[in-house]
């Protein structure tokens, strides 16, 4: 199974380095590098390299490589899982998942690697397992461990790991019960050029925050439970009752879980909120063209859409833009484009190419998955129940927006986008 | 720091010293000062130290055996948490020399109670076997072991284990099969994945292709329609076609296709995962399907594949790869989900190629239309990898789909007018083998093409367009030679793909045009007779000799022309994903389209199934029988269609005999309701009472020996006959040997009892009637009892018909010499009961209450003689105290060996028993000689439960599964209570927590032939191992006295394990009518008490 882990970050460093078996040098990244090279764009490494006797399976998260070695034969998606596990287990234990804090809690990464991998094979996963055997770093517990001399790796053998919902701690005690859980749902559509929809579909997750006394046993039901077709759950959903009465039931793990998440498919109308037109211009034998962009909301039963973003990939040739929004701000990111060879002014012509405009906004869905109550059993007291529903815009991109090709960015924010306004932006084009 | 006494610096040095190992920094010098650690106390800095070790031990093997006997003094800590890591830090050290005690500490781990432990072991398994592969021998023994667990901890990593180590011994899976297959759903998701992955070889092996119809249509149709990339559809058509003409050999061929009941199980069980959050699990699952599942369960997977579209790109990146893989072999499976498939500009390359692929897969005649706009969307991206590749895909659709290939060429030649080199090149390349097909209407595009070579520099675009000058100059006669001359002229700047071309192009024009070109291509050969390229030097040399015709070489030259202009074949565009599922999909072979190492190839499927009993496993919980399915060592070839039979046979079998006698797992039952079925028969056969199960049995052996014959006869049709008169035979003589037992035991244990008792029995037992057997019963005992020759006659009045038989068969059989341990100390404490009841009361009842324990020891049978072999086993519950355990139920076994060989080392392996139950084995029987009998004794806990013990019983050939379940009546011990303490119990109990929950009343009416107080007695005490109260005292101390006719009998006992007290008082009243309570703290021991006692009353 998995040999050796490197994580390398975004300048080519290896920074840490884990062997679960015999060591294997660090020289088998060149391999990476290379394909590393030969990549345009850091998220083209091909996720599964070939060398003479290891292969070399990465995931790019946070700007970082996580870089698995192994030797035989093992499903790739099995390592590429688990090592977005990981990442995620950081994420949950510091906070973020940076260079710089894995540098300083390198202690905590090794013990938690050492913990979840047994000679390459996983063995703890869950997060409420892994909170058992090694607390994570807070301010308060370093002082007190300073100060008493005491540890932060668990003696006992977590009870979870023996028992019937492995995923859940025992012993769990709160003075506030509170479930909170919130749907969240998000709009992937592609748009073409003419503003019709190509397609459209709904992911949607509920996420949860469970922090209740003891072994609850909650049971979830939904107003339209036809909507979920398309589901995975976490393990801790009873699947048989799920299937007969469309209800779910389960015992959660103690904090914050993704209970489960859905898909509603192209084949049901999703209406996007927002409309878009765009047109972009070059003045012939000057260096400058305008770029005109025109945003607006659609039909939606009165409700504002809050939280517009729109970014635009400018071609590589552009130096500079000045827009003049009428709501809202815009920025402009020059960075991006940074280091690569801009593209040749005299062959970027009107319509020739059309790179992605991506559009982010928060808003109301037209029909959405309602929950319809949640109950408790097992446990005696009463919790505090809270569900929030959002709608967020995933993958929404226009076929054709904007023209030439390009990496910088440009990101206009506004805040809301009242169902009367409309924004427009005008810039004197790229420069 | 680190030799300091302080356990924080210790700490600080230890993370200072980790920190340096994660960042590659060598360390291996303080390796003395780090080993002096192992044994510290504070766990933090033991684990460090133990990342430490597991790092550079390898390197330093000398210094790192002195850490060893840490970690061997570990293995014996209580603490499973320790136990288990030291044995992890153990095996994950890496030195040779303490092979030898990694082994042992893997063996002992292996049965361990702890199943964390058990799952350590399991993962040392493979460490070890990578540190010295000679080990695996052994190594395969704890996999076995291990591979029988029950947990699903530990299955997941012995799966592992059995991957690395072992995987070509798919026959340690047999019986596991079923076990894994339901553990599935509840082990941990990384088990899941291997376990699903060795299952689909399994599977391959053991099952038949569920689509074995399907492509043995396919294969013929593929003989006359090879190479044809036709429609599914079209091929369906063509299937039906053939059926209707049915053609004669794949007719005979095919058999009607049954799947079998465990292939559904496999299919069933693992259809829940496709929700599973865990990516991995969800393709594990896809593969599974897509490789077993017939052709129309298969879509299921689709939407799930989908869904895993949305997650990471790594993710995505593997999922469209086998997808892509899919989608040419199903098409039809994908095809709602075609939008799904649409690229968005933010994707990474990688994963547009691979949608692109798939769009390009999924295309038909219907769809065609809606993907082409796709594609010229795709085409105006930035990425110019990915534009190639769209170009590529429009081409490919062109050569599939006939319709649009014309729509699709006037698109690609539009592209040649596109700003973009790369962009045209492709093109060209594409149009290049799309005009191959039909070169006749377009030479208009080769023309058009041929201007281009002026712009165009990309070398391979070029040389395409050379080709397509050259191959189709007839068709441009005017431009061909002027393309010459201007490659002539850049002739020495060209790359040398170009310049093979262009030689290509000057002989073809030299043979259909020689009058303008002949200077030409002279000048041309001579340009590459001094290439620099050798290839192009051999090229001209082979050129020239071959066209121009000189004296020599005239032959050849005659057929220069047939040779260069020959019509060619038009070139398939083939998706580079056509043959790669042979690989299993969702592997790492898969995905880079090679072996990879450690890689176990899919076996095709089998011509015929093999065996399926042979992942048969304990089919019994019946009370007193056991049918044991004993594995096949090697399973055992044979024809798929005689299994099915068989199959059928055996099923009626059970279900029969569920019929009769409560909810039996059976062969293919779901066994997540295992226990519960096990305890529900449980308590259906204790309550059909004690009595009528000797008579349920006989009639159950009846059966069975109907089913032993019915296997018998499909076996060998000629010998029907034989074994109908053996089995009954059989039956009868066993019949024969119980009643022999008994009358020994009765013989033995209550010579000394009065006349006056034998008197009462016999009148009791004066009536004839069939249906009581028991009285029957014991009328015959009686009899044995006065004379044991006798014995004969008895069976004349008891089965007539079969008197001869049974005759003729007994010489099979010794008499049963009474069993060794006689209860003698039941026997004693009861005459001391006796004495005492004599000495408190010097009652007139005594002599009853004397004959409680005695009373029919009711044997069962565990294995019978035809499953066993000529090994025939039967046991019964003494009743008497097991000596080395005070908790335990002594259970006495009676071996007999009906066989002619001897049987040797007789002896008990892997007791399965639920939790809290224990065990005490008897002792090895080292020799059974043929026809001779033994009994051995063990105890057994069975912590107030009925449950059956599970074990198997061994000889020095075979093991048998067999198991043990206690009538409720046996799991308690009689103890003496006066009247008086009987009824301050009674009433203590009475007044518990829970008031009348501890009380059980039933209204009942006697039976006819037990209205007298003695059968009355006598009945409850064989239903229950209850010692008698007696009731003399009853006038004295219950005001309300009842009349004397209509007595009050009290029995007294405690369960076995947990000391429990019950009370059971039977009170009768006119005409027969009684009441039984039942007073016990263990409300179900209660329940089922009384309802064995109601039965032994009533009937």
């Amino acid at each position: 199974m998995i040999h050796s882990l490197f994580l390398i970050n975004a300048s080519g460093d290896i920074f840490l380095e884990k062997h679960w078996k015999s060591v294997v040098s660090r020289s088998v990244c060149d391999y990476f590098f290379e394909a590393q090279e030969r990549a345009t764009e850091p998220e083209n490494v091909p996720p599964v390299i070939p060398t003479p006797h290891h292969y070399l399976i990465s995931v790019l998260r946070h700007r970082i490589y996580f870089v698995a070695v192994i030797q035989s034969e093992v499903p790739p998606l099995f390592v590429i899982e688990f090592l977005h596990r990981v990442v995620d287990t950081f994420q949950d234990y510091f906070g973020v998942c940076t260079e710089a804090a894995i540098k300083d809690n390198v202690v905590v990464v090794y013990e938690l690697l050492e913990e979840m991998l047994d000679n390459g094979f996983p063995l703890a996963t869950e997060s409420n397992i892994l909170k058992e055997l090694i607390k994570p770093p807070t301010i308060l517990r370093t002082m007190v461990n300073t100060i008493t001399g005491s540890t932060n790796v668990g003696e006992q053998l977590p009870t979870g790991q023996l028992s019937v919902v492995p995923w859940r701690r025992t012993g769990v005690k709160y003075t506030n019960n509170e479930a909170y859980f919130d749907v969240v749902e998000e709009i992937d559509a592609i748009i073409d050029k003419s503003g019709s929809t190509i397609t459209a579909e709904i992911q949607g997750v509920i996420d949860a925050c469970v922090k209740l006394t003891g072994m609850p046993d909650l049971t979830l039901s939904f107003m339209n439970p036809r909507l979920l077709d398309d589901v995975s759950f976490h393990p801790c959903v009873r699947f048989k009752r799920w299937e007969a009465e469309r209800i779910l039931s389960f015992i959660p793990p103690d904090g914050n879980f993704r209970l489960l998440s859905y898909h509603v498919s192209s084949q049901n109308l999703v209406a996007i909120p927002v409309y878009i037109k765009h047109n972009i211009t070059f003045r012939e034998g000057s260096s400058q063209g305008r770029f005109d962009l025109t945003l607006g909301p659609k039909q939606t039963m009165g409700k504002a859409v809050e939280s517009v973003l729109v970014s635009s990939q400018l071609p590589r040739g552009v130096l500079n833009a000045n827009l003049n929004p009428t709501q809202g701000t815009y920025t402009f990111d020059p960075v991006t484009k940074a280091g690569r060879t801009p593209a040749e002014v005299g062959s970027r012509s009107a319509g020739s190419d059309a790179p992605p405009a991506r559009l982010a906004h928060t808003a109301r869905e037209v029909e959405r998955l309602k929950v319809n109550r949640l109950d408790m059993y097992g446990e005696k007291y009463k919790p505090f129940k809270g569900i929030k529903y959002m709608t967020k815009a995933g993958k929404f991109q226009r076929d054709d927006l904007v023209c030439i090709t390009g990496v910088s960015t440009l990101t206009y924010e506004t805040v809301t986008l009242e169902p009367s306004s409309i924004i427009t932006f005008t810039s004197a084009g790229p420069n | 720091m680190l030799d300091s006494n302080k356990d924080s610096l210790k700490l600080e040095a230890m993370k200072r010293i980790v920190a340096m190992i994660a960042r590659g920094k060598n360390t291996s010098d303080l390796f003395p000062a780090v080993v002096k650690n192992v044994a510290c106390k504070n766990i933090e800095v033991k684990k460090l130290v133990y990342v430490y070790l597991v790092r550079y031990a390898e390197e330093q093997q000398d210094l790192a055996l002195l850490s060893i006997s840490t970690f061997q003094r570990g293995l014996k800590d209580p603490n499973q948490l320790i136990r288990a890591s030291a044995l992890r830090v153990l095996s994950s050290i890496r030195v040779t020399i303490i092979v030898p005690i990694m082994m042992l500490a893997i063996k002992e781990a292996a049965s361990d109670m702890s199943p964390y432990v058990r799952k350590t072991a399991a993962h040392a398994i493979p460490k070890l076997y990578s540190l010295d592969p000679e080990q695996k021998d052994q190594l395969i023994e704890v996999i076995e072991k291990l591979l029988a667990d029950k947990t699903t901890l530990v299955a997941g990593s012995v799966v592992m284990a059995f991957e690395e180590v072992c995987p070509e011994r798919i026959d340690l899976i047999h019986k596991n099969y079923r076990k894994l297959c339901n553990l599935l759903i509840d082990v941990e998701e990384w088990g899941q994945v291997v376990i699903i992955n060795m299952l689909t070889r399994y599977a391959r092996t053991q099952f038949l292709n569920p689509n074995m119809n399907e492509s043995l249509l396919e294969e013929g149709s593929d003989k006359t329609f090879y190479g044809s990339d036709e429609d599914e559809e079209e091929e369906e058509e063509e299937e039906e076609e053939k059926d209707k003409k049915a053609e004669a050999p794949a007719m005979a061929k095919r058999k009607p296709y049954v799947m079998d009941p465990d292939h559904r199980l496999l299919l069933r069980n693992t259809k829940p995962l496709l929700q599973s959050r865990n990516a991995a699990v969800v393709m594990a699952v896809a593969q599974l399907y897509f490789h077993l599942a017939p052709k129309a369960e298969v879509g299921v997977i689709a939407k799930a594949l989908v869904r895993l579209l949305r997650s990471h790109s790594e993710v995505q990146y593997v999922v469209l790869q086998n997808v892509a893989t899919m989608s040419i072999k199903r098409r039809g499976m994908f095809e709602p989900y075609l939008k799904s498939f649409y690229i968005r500009s933010t994707d990474p390359t990688q994963i547009k190629v691979l949608k692109l692929e798939v769009l390009t897969n999924l295309a038909n005649e219907t769809n065609i239309s809606t993907i082409l706009r796709e594609f010229q969307t795709y085409i105006k991206s930035m990425d110019k990898d990915f534009v190639a590749a769209t170009i590529q895909a429009i081409g490919r659709c062109a050569t599939n789909i006939g319709e649009v290939r014309d729509t699709c060429l006037n698109g690609l030649v539009q592209l040649l007018s596109n700003r973009d080199e790369l962009v045209v090149a492709e093109s060209v390349v594409v149009i290049k083998k799309l005009l191959q097909m039909q070169p006749e209407k377009h030479s208009d595009i080769i023309k058009h093409m041929a201007k281009l070579t002026d712009n165009i520099q990309v070398p391979m675009a070029r040389a395409s367009i050379l080709w397509l000058i050259g191959e189709y100059c007839e068709h441009v006669p005017k431009i061909a030679p002027d393309v010459l001359r201007k490659m002539a002229k850049s002739f020495t700047n060209e790359e040398d793909i170009v310049k093979l071309q262009i030689i290509n192009l000057a002989a073809k024009l030299y043979l259909t045009n020689s009058k303008q070109t002949k200077l030409l291509t002279q000048y041309v050969l001579n340009l590459a007779k001094y290439d620099q390229n050798y290839d192009i030097r051999d090229r001209a040399r082979f050129i020239r000799q071959l066209i121009v015709p000189t004296e020599k070489s005239g032959a050849l030259s005659k057929y220069a022309k047939k040779l260069f202009l020959a019509l060619k074949p038009a070139p398939v565009l083939e998706s580079p994903f056509k043959d790669r599922d042979h690989f299993q999909l969702g592997s790492l072979s898969h995905l880079l389209n090679a072996k990879a190492g450690g890689y176990q190839e899919l076996p095709d499927w089998p011509e015929a199934a093999p065996d399926p009993s042979v992942r048969n496993v304990e089919v019994f919980t019946l009370l007193e029988r056991v049918t044991t399915l004993t594995s096949v060592p090697e399973w055992t070839k044979c024809s798929s269609r005689e299994k099915r039979k068989e199959k059928k046979v055996e099923k009626p079998f059970y279900s029969d005999s569920e019929g009769e006698s409560g909810p039996t797992e059976s062969a293919d039952s779901e066994s997540d309701s295992a226990s519960s079925s096990e305890s529900g028969s449980g308590i259906e056969e204790s309550g059909s009472g004690s009595e009528s199960e000797e008579s349920e049995e006989g009639s159950e052996s009846e059966e069975e020996e109907e089913e032993e014959k019915e296997k018998d006869k499909k076996k060998k049709k000629k010998e029907l006959k034989k074994p109908v008169q053996e089995s009954e035979s059989e039956q009868s003589s066993e019949e024969e040997r119980k009643h022999e037992r008994k009358s020994k035991q009765r013989k033995s244990e209550s010579e000394s009892e009065s006349d006056e008792e034998e008197e009462s029995e016999s009148e009791s037992s004066q009536s004839e009637s069939e249906d009581s057997e028991s009285e029957a019963e014991v009328k015959k005992k009686k009899k044995a009892a006065e004379s044991k020759p006798s014995s004969k006659p008895v069976k004349k009045d008891n089965k007539k018909e079969k008197k001869e038989m049974s005759l003729l068969d007994l010489d099979d059989f010794e008499p049963a010499p009474s069993p060794q341990a006689t209860p003698v100390n039941a026997f004693l404490s009861n005459s001391l009961a006796t004495d005492l009841e004599g000495l408190s009361l010097s009652d007139a009842v005594l002599s009853p209450a004397t004959i409680s324990p005695s009373s029919a020891l009711k044997s069962y049978e565990m294995l019978h003689r035809i499953t066993g072999e000529g090994l025939s086993v039967e046991y019964c519950f003494s009743r008497q105290p097991f000596s080395p355990d005070a908790n335990m139920v002594a259970v006495q076994m009676q071996f007999t060996n009906n066989a002619t060989s001897d049987t040797k080392n007789l002896h008990m392996e892997d007791v399965k028993l639920q939790s809290g139950m224990r065990v005490k084995e008897f002792p090895e029987i080292e020799l059974l000689p043929a026809g001779e009998m033994v009994t051995a004794v063990m105890g057994i806990d069975f912590c107030d439960s009925t449950q059956a013990a599970n074990f198997q019983l061994c000889t020095h050939t075979r093991k048998f599964f067999v198991s043990i379940q206690p009538p409720v009546g046996e799991l308690m011990r009689p103890i003496f209570l006066t009247e008086n303490e009987f009824k301050k119990e009674q009433e203590k109990l009475l007044l518990g927590q829970l008031m009348g929950m501890n009380e059980i009343t039933e209204k009942l009416t006697l039976d006819v032939k037990c209205r007298n107080e003695h059968s009355i007695v006598q009945r409850v005490t064989t239903a229950a191992n209850l010692s008698r109260v007696p009731c003399g005292s009853d006038k004295e101390c219950s005001p309300p006295v009842p009349p004397p006719d209509h007595p009050v009998h009290r029995f007294a006992g405690r369960t076995v394990t947990s000391s429990s007290l019950v009370l059971v008082t039977v009170a009768t009243k006119e005409e027969g009518a009684a009441k039984l309570t039942i007073n016990c703290e263990k409300m179900v021991i209660g329940t089922m008490l009384v309802k064995d006692i109601l039965l032994a009353l009533t009937q």
